[in-house]
């Protein structure tokens, strides 16, 4: 999944190692391996390709007795144990790939080896009326976690868990091990792995967070945080010097501007055409924005076209979509904005027939091609 | 075919046309089109065409030439067989260190040529950058049976200008493409055939004419082997149908960075013979705030725009204050243009302060050149 113009989510998590010294990262994963595969080559791009480390995919795989789909992400860890063996590793870092966050890790293993925690968890403070989102706990004055519920319809407490774990592998493995012959279980670190520690007296420490961060889950979400790195001054800063993210680079001449274009407030990365204008816009890289068209707060992905003259408003455009000439995308409607706020989605690779309107909202499909609400 | 082809790429003289452009680097290392060398584009041609052994051969200022290449590994060019070389030049009793023409260079690097094991050697040297695949001009040799096959361009009559430290090599072919005639920098020329500047020949001539020559006190791959020996080797002209530009006076080095803000040339330049590779930066994409307008310009990741840019080319990590104007210039690698600055037909080399509300103007025949790290 694209983010930023020229990132995928995975490069956050990824740069996020590389600047705190990770040598050896294994990315559980069991679908659409062969694009991550490609995208991830020998980890160059993340200074992750080196002698003693790497970066490792870690899929399901066959062996005697059978082999299964990871049930979870504690299952997806109890399945790689061997792996995890294989480095001898005193502690493990367990994170979310698919979070927006700068994070160095090496502090977090200071504080859990300083308190000799068995599992340190990240968390920072979030909104009560969206507390019920996320793994919420609660703790007492020296971090030490007393109760860990994971989306709680009645939240008890609003400090979240970010999804970034450290854990003793010693504690882990057992816990790992019980876990995985727990047939009631759904082998989840928040569901089940995480509040079993803490019912059985395992130290469980709270890591407090403090910086932007951001799980990009849900349309709303990463249309949301697309808009944040674009705000003055940004809400999470991509210039930073000292932690740039790496990506895999698309290798893409630098972007153009044409005769009568407009550019304001937005993110344009190389590879782009601009003949239209775009205002308050994340494109990524290789867009096409035709002549008289307007992209006005939107996110554009990879190698997406928008048409002569076509109206891009409040939408997500997904990669290699197609906007024909003088469509509009996220034409005010009838229809009551709903929680999704309103933001409509293209879907990757459909061509959206010239001239076609699509009221905010819309989720614009490639099978059908037909007008559904979120 | 092309894998049993190494190519040699000879990077430049010193070029006193080019003026502080090339004062700290080689000709080849000139910074083009906002985000790449001239390098890259004979780089990627290289492994657009299959080959995979390319020697380059520095002289002087090779330093931003090494540092730009590295392993190669951005090009492909980082094998476990043969892959990239850099060939700086080093004093022995048969070298001075100092490099008297193109035959002499490739004499500093006989031992390369001798180790590298293909049959036949493709020569480019700074002459011009342009995006194409060698694979249809080597079978060309192959169907001629030519000894040595030369790439030319047609250029139209009204190029044929010359200014004072440029070379240009008009060749006269038969109709079959034979090279009878060669002149160099000849006043009025009557053909429109001009050298690009890269030649196909095998391997084992070109070790005898390096040291026939070498033995002769002859340097000039030019005057001393293609017109020299005309009548004696098989010379071929081969045409390359696409876009060419030269980077060999400050006026052609302008020229060639605006012809891509053309979008026929550049997707030829861009695209043609094959994607060009360069070194990454791990760049930001480009950021525009509020009141900027940018006009026909290419822009590179990491510029932050926040003024107005016309008909220009802007490097990574340009800076474009608000009420700024930057119109029919090149701007390179983290260029500051501050608050109320307007510059026009200017070539700010890397790391340039224009101050605010400072005015600096040239024109297209005569562009103002700030040195790297000038505070204006």
């Amino acid at each position: 999944m694209s983010f930023g113009g020229k990132y995928r989510i995975i490069d956050f998590a990824l740069s996020n190692c590389a600047h705190s010294g990770v040598d050896t990262v294994g990315v559980l994963m069991q679908y659409q391996l062969h694009e991550l595969n490609f995208y991830l080559g020998t980890g160059q791009a993340w200074d992750l390709d080196r002698v003693h480390g790497g970066v490792y995919v870690l899929s399901p795989y066959h062996r005697s007795g059978g082999g299964k789909w990871y049930t979870g992400t504690a299952n997806a860890i109890y399945q790689n144990i061997g792996f995890i063996e294989g480095h001898d590793p005193e502690n493990v870092l367990v994170i979310s790939g698919d979070h927006i966050y700068k994070m160095d890790y090496r502090e977090m293993l200071g504080a859990h080896c300083e308190k000799e925690a068995d599992a340190t968890i990240a968390v920072m403070r979030v909104p009560m009326n969206e507390a019920g989102r996320f793994g919420l706990m609660r703790c007492d004055e020296d971090n030490v976690v007393v109760d860990f519920e994971e989306k709680p319809a009645e939240p008890k407490s609003d400090l979240a868990s970010m999804g970034v774990y450290v854990f003793n592998w010693r504690v882990l493995k057992e816990y790992l091990i019980r876990d995985a012959s727990d047939p009631a279980s759904s082998s989840d670190f928040g569901k089940d792995v995480i509040p079993a520690m803490i019912r059985s007296g395992a130290r469980a420490l709270a890591y407090p967070f403090e910086g932007y961060w951001r799980d990009v889950g849900t349309v709303r979400s990463l249309w949301q945080a697309s808009m944040d790195l674009i705000s003055s001054p940004p809400a999470f800063d991509l210039y930073d010097p000292v932690w740039r993210i790496y990506s895999k680079n698309p290798n893409l001449p630098p972007h153009y501007v044409g005769e009568g274009a407009r550019v304001a407030c937005s993110l344009v990365p190389e590879g782009c055409t601009i003949y239209g204008e775009v205002e308050r816009s994340v494109l990524s890289s290789g867009v096409y924005v035709g002549r008289g068209a307007l992209v006005r707060e939107s996110v554009v992905m990879p190698f997406a076209r928008i048409g002569d003259g076509a109206r891009v408003e409040r939408a997500i455009i997904a990669e290699h979509a197609v906007v024909g000439g003088g469509c509009h995308i996220g034409a005010p409607g009838q229809k009551p904005e709903k929680d999704a706020g309103g933001i409509t989605l293209v879907a990757s690779d459909v061509a959206v027939p010239d001239g076609a309107v699509y009221e905010r909202g819309s989720v614009i499909d490639g099978h059908t091609g037909k007008e559904e609400t979120e | 075919m092309s894998a049993q082809m190494f190519s040699i790429i000879y990077t430049g003289q010193q070029a006193p046309e080019l003026k502080d452009l090339a004062r700290s680097r080689a000709v080849m290392a000139l910074p083009l089109a906002g985000r790449y060398r001239a390098i890259d584009f004979m780089l990627s041609n290289l492994v657009n065409s299959g080959i995979t052994n390319a020697g380059i051969v520095t002289q002087h200022n090779y330093h931003s030439l090494m540092d730009h290449v590295g392993s190669g590994k951005e090009w492909d060019l980082s094998r476990k067989q043969d892959g990239l070389f850099v060939l700086p030049p080093f004093v022995t009793n048969q070298n001075p260190g100092m490099y008297r023409g193109t035959l002499d260079a490739l004499g500093g690097v006989m031992s390369y040529i001798r180790r590298s094991s293909q049959e036949y050697v493709l020569i480019i040297d700074d002459t011009a950058v342009y995006n194409t695949a060698f694979r249809k001009m080597m079978e060309y040799h192959l169907e001629q049976k030519a000894d040595i096959t030369v790439l030319y361009q047609q250029e139209r009559p009204h190029e044929a200008v010359l200014s004072e430290g440029v070379t240009r090599v008009y060749l006269y072919t038969s109709e079959e493409g034979r090279v009878w005639d060669i002149e160099v920098n000849a006043a009025s020329p009557k053909t429109r055939l001009v050298s690009l500047g890269a030649y196909i020949l095998g391997k084992a001539l070109l070790m005898r004419i390096i040291e026939e020559c070498v033995a002769r006190d002859r340097h000039d791959f030019i005057r001393d082997v293609l017109i020299r020996r005309m009548n004696d080797l098989r010379i071929f002209a081969f045409g390359h149908k696409g876009v060419a530009v030269r980077i060999d006076t400050v006026q052609n080095y302008y020229a060639a960075n605006m012809a891509f803000l053309d979008a026929d040339a550049r997707t030829d330049l861009l695209s043609k013979g094959g994607p060009v590779y360069t070194k990454v930066k791990d760049e930001v994409p480009a950021r525009y705030g509020e009141n900027g307008r940018v006009a026909n310009s290419l822009i590179a990741d990491g510029c932050v725009i926040e003024g107005n840019v016309e008909n220009s080319v802007l490097f990574r990590g340009v800076r474009v204050a608000e009420g700024a104007l930057v119109k029919d210039s090149i701007v390179m690698q983290n260029g500051d243009v501050r608050e109320g600055a307007s510059i026009n037909h200017a070539i700010l080399d890397k790391s340039v302060v224009v101050q605010r509300d400072r005015v600096l103007s040239g024109t297209g025949d005569f562009p103002v050149i700030i040195r790297k790290h000038g505070i204006v």
